[in-house]
């Protein structure tokens, strides 16, 4: 794996053989990762991968069945979550319906017994770090669900955490109030520089926020990665497929030689694949499939510039996007049809079901899985 | 009807039907009705008390610590009352009676020389049978309204620095209040104006002010004035009742600002 953001922060949470079994169902198999000071980290995986159990066992909701989690270097068993140096944005907010506003979030500071005009000060501040200030009076139940999420985001933030952990924070709100605060969330956290876990079954959401992904499946990591080499260099077709539209297409190593190996693609043909373009420990005799983005292809219209390999099929399905077009195409020789996406730029004709195009690829663009 | 009755006078046989106060006069100066509806407000309140005390935590742990049975748990709560109201009361006697089961357990064990005599006939038999009788009144709204309390709010509490005990007064407690509150008014408005249980085990100074009214519209045959104690308490109930309302929602919104 490939590790190219802050390499020298220091670990703030080391995960080592994590296991979770609620009866004789085994919610995580045995998760190992460190999550390092300072860096936005998600957990993505869809619904029932164990995401979420993980994230509570972190907050001390849940306790791990077997294997420990350690937190700035003090190992966190027995440690309930009231004593743990990390706080929560739960997925439905939680905010207290019977206080206000400035009470919620000032809510865990009331503890620490500060000065009265400390604690104001503080509560003002972290308002105003979300951009809710002058809400404090306000009943909770007034606000919207953006303002919801803020306060709950404030609340935690007040508390000056090791570690933010957010479950689905974005899940409740509609698109337009999501890309906002994708954005925003990911502002805040680079100005306060307190390590973020977002759980999120979003592979966008994950993409646009994270500095590191864990990808779950099945309570398992199946790749831990950055956003850019988890898009273009996943290590399975499950990763492929949940991370964005991968076009897979069946292959089979026919030679090999000092710096390439052979493939013999479907629909595609003979495809050199340099060694250092196959996985860590993968054979040549290991390739059952390849993959192709679907921006990676091109449908050419006459006299546009060639590409370095061509293959006709017959366009199956137009879905025009304003921006883009997606089509669904059959390539020569194959029975699915693969999907294709274009970017919409001036004058560029939409072609119709039934129309045959010439699609172009690079032949570097080509991701090999077993 | 019972509020026309109270302006009018009874003479021996028939009734003067011309309006008068004499009769809310009478109620609210004799000092023996004065004492009775002290009393019987007195032991409601202690009812009543007792009651939500005691609902609270049965309500708190059907609703947090049992999981798969509290179907089963809610439905045992309302055993009791398979039972007529009066064979409940009567048990109680068996049970706190000179000779009664508990006397003869305490003596049996040695713990007591003579019989206690302190548990029946007087106001604290009828606490101990009206807290039983109204208790499931009392444990299902407060049930209900710990039921609808979100469980991420507690662990949102938890996780902002909350032990078990402070995140029970600032969270749970505040916001089962209504269900409190609910309790409260259910258990002592019947309770003031219950009259078999204090005539069963309340003895003589366990005589509340509806065994009085009963004995007015009865035995003393002055319906007028058993009409204008009745209206009276009726008032008097009403208004600790809203007052107990208003009070509550104003510590409610007092949390809030």
């Amino acid at each position: 794996m490939l590790d190219t953001e802050k390499p020298h922060a220091r670990t703030i949470i080391d995960l080592d053989g994590v296991t979770k079994s609620f009866g004789s169902v085994q919610a995580l198999k045995g998760i190992t990762a460190t999550i390092r000071e300072g860096e936005f980290f998600s957990l993505l995986g869809p619904s029932g991968c164990g995401k979420t159990t993980l994230l509570r066992m972190i907050a001390g909701f849940e306790d791990p069945t077997t294997g420990t989690i350690t937190i700035d270097d003090k190992p966190m068993a027995g440690i309930a979550a009231n004593h743990r140096p990390t706080n929560m944005v739960f997925q439905s907010y939680a905010i207290f319906p019977h206080l206000s506003v400035a009470d919620n979030v000032g809510y865990g500071l009331k503890k620490r017994r500060l000065p009265k005009a400390d604690y104001k000060r503080e509560v003002e501040q972290a308002l105003a770090m979300v951009d809710l200030g002058g809400y404090g009076p306000r009943a909770a139940h007034t606000l919207s669900g953006g303002q919801r999420q803020r306060v709950a985001l404030a609340r935690a933030l007040i508390m000056k955490p090791k570690v933010v952990l957010l479950d689905e924070p974005l899940s409740a709100l509609d698109k337009k109030l999501r890309d906002q605060m994708q954005l925003e969330l990911r502002q805040l956290q680079r100005s306060v520089g307190i390590t973020f876990i977002l759980v999120t079954h979003d592979q966008e959401e994950a993409l646009i926020m994270s500095d590191r992904i864990a990808v779950m499946f099945d309570g398992q990591i199946e790749q831990l990665a950055t956003p850019e080499e988890l898009y273009r260099r996943p290590v399975n077709q499950r990763v492929a497929s949940f991370i964005g539209v991968m076009n897979f297409l069946g292959a089979q190593a026919t030679g090999s030689t000092d710096t390439h190996v052979s493939l013999d693609v479907q629909a595609l043909g003979k495809i050199d694949i340099p060694h250092s373009g196959l996985p860590k420990g993968m054979k040549p005799e290991d390739i059952h499939r390849v993959g192709v983005r679907p921006e990676m292809m091109t449908i050419l219209i006459d006299g546009a510039p060639s590409a370095e390999r061509i293959v006709e099929g017959e366009v199956t399905e137009t879905s025009y996007y304003g921006d883009m077009t997606y089509y669904s195409v059959r390539l020569n020789g194959l029975e699915t049809p693969v999907t294709i996406s274009m970017r919409n730029t001036a004058g560029r004709a939409v072609l119709r079901p039934g129309e045959t195009a010439r699609v172009g690829f690079a032949t570097d663009s080509i991701i090999v899985f077993r | 009807m019972v509020v026309t009755f109270s302006f009018w006078t009874q003479n021996y046989l028939d009734l003067d039907t011309s309006f008068t106060l004499a009769n809310y006069r009478e109620a609210w100066t004799d000092p023996l009705y004065r004492e009775l509806m002290l009393r019987s407000l007195r032991i409601s309140l202690i009812v009543t008390i007792v009651t939500v005390l005691l609902a609270f935590p049965i309500a708190y742990h059907v609703s947090f610590h049992v999981h798969q049975r509290k179907a089963l748990w809610l439905f045992l709560i309302t055993v009791p009352f398979w039972t007529s109201y009066l064979l409940r009361v009567f048990l109680w006697k068996v049970i706190l009676g000179y000779n009664g089961v508990l006397n003869s357990a305490l003596l049996g064990l040695g713990l007591i020389d003579e019989p206690l005599s302190f548990i029946l006939y007087n106001a604290n038999a009828v606490v101990i049978t009206l807290a039983h009788a109204w208790a499931p009144f009392a444990i299902l709204p407060i049930f209900v309204a710990l039921e609808r309390i979100d469980r991420s709010l507690l662990e949102a509490a938890k996780d902002l620095g909350d032990g078990p005990v402070r995140s029970f007064f600032r969270v749970t407690l505040p916001l089962a209040m209504p269900g409190v509150v609910a309790a409260t008014i259910i258990v002592l408005i019947p309770t003031v104006g219950d009259y078999i249980t204090p005539r069963l085990v309340g003895g003589t100074e366990g005589l509340m002010i509806s065994n009085m009214i009963q004995v007015q519209f009865g035995k003393a045959n002055n319906a007028p004035l058993g009409a204008a104690l009745a209206v009276s308490s009726m008032f008097i109930v009403g208004g600790i009742s809203l007052l107990i309302f208003f009070a509550t929602r104003k510590i409610g919104r007092g949390g809030a600002d």
